[in-house]
């Protein structure tokens, strides 16, 4: 589904990313972990099309298809999602404002026609409900106010309202309560089938008791220097990042 | 700005057509004796050509103003035609009567003079170039007793209204612009609504320059008897052209006690070119009088053509416990300039008044908050919340807020709140990411920056204000 060859990436002369590769398949789920700064949010930046002063070289192919040469916007419609680290505030415009102009531009290149009106209200409030979010979500201002955990929370939930192949999910987990995370992880563990694939940024061993992975990876120093199964990040867990960096 | 803002494309003013018909038109140049012809060829009784000379000595001795934050060459008011008038079949009594070039313009701009096509619910009164070419639904209202005409139809048949009322609100010294109208319109609408009716639907005015080196000055007065209730719509266009046209209006709204107007304006005239050139001059007067106890005037606008704006719908809060309220979105962008805002003077007691600015600044427009809060010494508790945003796209656009308020009774309450941002690099990426092209990002949260406002329009007219945001918007960023 996707695949990253010899992707390196640079700011203002700063090498942030160097020489990745990755190849991930329908049904997978793969796991990048890594110290602060190694480059995990940038790389998922460039996958959802970030340009902004970023040099790029290598391949990155989504579905057969060149992803570099595409807008972000079209990365969206192809089926890719990127659940943000930091989601932003837009004041005065309301979540489900932004929920329904998303899956109708979506549901546009697909030839289909805008959803109804009651017809998306019933869906987003299924999904919501999964989720275990309060419905007054959908009419506050777009992350708006939003605690750090009802941010992510509010990410789950565009990603199960608009249905992607491949969703990059960039720390997840963290800043959720353990209720939440439960929630978050069941909704993950929900949206995965064998025709999606996901690919999880995180910090911390515990999502991945709900959410098994197939693949873990090390990012350190914008390079991905180990990878291995789940087991390896219990190992990071107990060993912390300096025995994968001495080991190399 | 960004790459990601820049590659948007440029939409044309989609109402610059010009329509031919045959017009009279006075030859350019303003005199005493230009004004006795334009009181004659309308008809009108002593008084009102009197009055208009009045205008006129005391415009002379007036100079145009320049305190607002506006630049543009000097006016030569002797180049400017001060009559044009389709020519009709004297008096207009069936839309049949009316040259179908003109129903043809007005169905080009998506208004059907034509009652039995219309939407439920709006009646209007289309003003072309000066002069008033339909009203529709008269009968309908005149059942109820409210007068819904042409100003000219209004000086005919109910001269009494007229002497009563006009200039009470605006007086013919009132400022430059106003002295000039008052001397030289020529059309507008008329509205009456007597004790304790309220208005079945909402009356409508779509203004429309179509001739060449015309001036239009129209005068649109509002009355609203004791207990009764109005909503009106006013739309404006005009075709693209090279020079500037000016466009000094005046509309005076007068409530009576526990009375409620409610004014709305969605204003597209040519706003000129990319690079600035041509486009509407719109320097107008409105301003609305509370004169009884609990009354209510209402202004919403939108404002998003003019190659210049310089309005400040104001409102005299003169009756006890009455309330004013100013709700306005103005776009500026290209070389466009808006100095614009409100006038809330409190004179009665307990009154209230609320001022919602939400100015959009694009390219190299340049939009100006200039409000005014005034309470005067025998005004007890009065109350002003005034909110007045900005939101800024691209670098080269600017915003400023000029807000005067002046408290004489320290019973009062005022509150000012301002705030001026710009949308961010990060909103479009997440907006992108969601499957938005970055016109629709933008579009979306100028909306929710607008929320506020549109929700004060009447349904339809908040459908139309929102498309023409987007349109005025178009290739905004960069
Ligand atoms: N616009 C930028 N200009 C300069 N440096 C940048 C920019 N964006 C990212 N960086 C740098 O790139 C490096 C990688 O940042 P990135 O956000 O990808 O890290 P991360 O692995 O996601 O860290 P964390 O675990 O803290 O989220 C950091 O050193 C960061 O300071
Ligand atoms: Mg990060």
């Amino acid at each position: 589904m996707l695949e990253i060859k010899n992707l390196c990436v640079s700011i203002e002369n700063k090498e942030i990313l160097k020489n990745i590769n990755l190849k991930i398949r329908a049904g997978e789920v793969h796991v990048v972990m890594g110290p602060n700064g190694s480059g995990k949010s940038t790389l998922a930046s460039i996958l959802a099309g970030k340009t902004q002063g970023y040099d790029v070289t290598g391949d990155v192919f989504f579905k057969e298809k060149n992803l570099l040469m595409m807008s972000s916007e079209n990365r969206s419609h192809e089926g890719l999602f990127l659940g943000f680290q930091y989601p932003v505030e837009i004041p005065g415009v309301t979540n489900i404002y932004l929920l329904k102009a998303a899956l109708n531009a979506k549901r546009k290149t697909q030839g289909l026609p805008e959803v109804d009106a009651m017809d998306f209200l019933k869906l987003v409030k299924e999904k919501i409900r999964a989720i275990g979010m309060e419905t007054d979500f959908l009419s506050r201002a777009v992350n708006a106010g939003f605690s750090g955990g009802e941010k992510k929370q509010n990410e789950i939930l565009q990603m199960t309202v608009l249905e992607p192949n491949l969703a990059v999910l960039d720390e997840i987990d963290s800043g959720l309560d353990i209720d939440a995370l439960k929630r978050v992880s069941q909704g993950i563990t929900a949206f995965m089938r064998p025709d999606r694939a996901l690919l999880l940024i995180t910090h911390y061993q515990r999502l991945l008791d709900y959410v098994k992975p197939d693949y873990v990876h090390v990012l350190v120093n914008g390079q991905l220097v180990k990878s291995g199964d789940h087991r390896l990040a219990i190992d990071l867990e107990t060993k912390g990042y300096a025995w994968v960096s001495n080991e190399k | 700005m960004s790459t990601a803002l820049h590659h948007l494309l440029d939409k044309e003013y989609q109402h610059g057509f010009v329509t031919q018909i045959d017009s009279d038109t006075l030859p350019c140049g303003l005199s005493e004796d230009v004004i006795k012809i334009i009181s004659a060829k309308k008809n009108e009784p002593e008084f009102l050509l009197q009055w208009r000379l009045k205008a006129y000595r005391a415009w002379l001795k007036m100079s145009e103003p320049h305190w607002a934050n506006l630049k543009y060459d000097p006016i030569d008011y002797q180049k400017i035609s001060y009559y044009s008038a389709p020519k009709l079949k004297k008096q207009v009594k069936s839309l049949e009567e009316i040259d179908p070039e003109i129903l043809k313009t007005y169905e080009k701009l998506g208004i059907s003079l034509r009652e039995q096509q219309h939407l439920a619910g709006v009646a209007v009164d289309a003003v072309f170039d000066s002069v008033s070419v339909a009203t529709t639904f008269k009968e309908k209202l005149s059942e109820l007793g409210i007068v819904f005409c042409s100003f000219s139809e209004a000086v005919q048949t109910h001269p009494h209204l007229i002497q009563l009322y006009l200039g009470t609100v605006v007086s013919q010294g009132d400022n430059f612009f106003a002295a000039l109208n008052s001397a030289v319109f020529t059309d507008g609408s008329f509205v009456y609504v007597p004790k304790n009716v309220r208005c079945p639907m909402e009356l409508s005015t779509y203004f429309r320059i179509n001739a060449a080196n015309t001036g239009q000055f129209e005068r649109t007065l509002i009355i609203a008897d004791e207990g009764s209730y109005v909503s009106y719509l006013e739309g404006c266009t005009a075709p693209k052209r090279d020079e500037n046209q000016l466009h000094a209006a005046i509309v005076e709204l007068i409530a009576l006690k526990d009375a409620h107007i409610k004014y709305s304006t969605v204003q597209n005239w040519y706003p000129g070119d990319k690079e600035g050139k041509g486009g509407i001059f719109n320097f107008v007067t409105k301003r609305g009088l509370c004169r009884g106890e609990n009354s209510k005037i209402s202004w919403t606008q939108v404002e998003t053509g003019s190659a210049i704006t310089w309005k400040y719908p104001s409102v005299i809060l003169k009756g006890d416990h009455s309330v004013g309220e100013f709700y306005s979105v103005a776009v500026t962008h290209h070389h466009q300039q808006a100095d614009t805002g409100t006038k809330m003077i409190h004179i009665g007691k307990n009154t209230k008044s609320t001022i919602i600015s939400k100015g959009i600044s694009a390219g190299k427009g340049q939009n100006t908050y200039r409000g005014k809060v005034q309470i005067l010494k025998k005004s007890e508790n009065a109350r002003n919340y005034t909110q007045c945003d900005s939101l800024l796209l691209g670098s080269q656009c600017g915003a400023h807020t000029f807000p005067f308020i002046d408290v004489k009774n320290e019973t009062a309450q005022v509150e000012h709140e301002a705030s001026t941002c710009k949308i961010s690099e990060d909103q479009l990426f997440y907006c992108r990411q969601r499957g938005l092209s970055v016109e629709d990002a933008i579009s979306m949260i100028v909306h929710g920056f607008c929320k506020t406002v549109f929700k004060e329009l009447p349904m339809e007219f908040a459908v139309e204000a929102q498309k023409l945001l987007g349109i005025s918007l178009e290739g905004a960023v960069g």
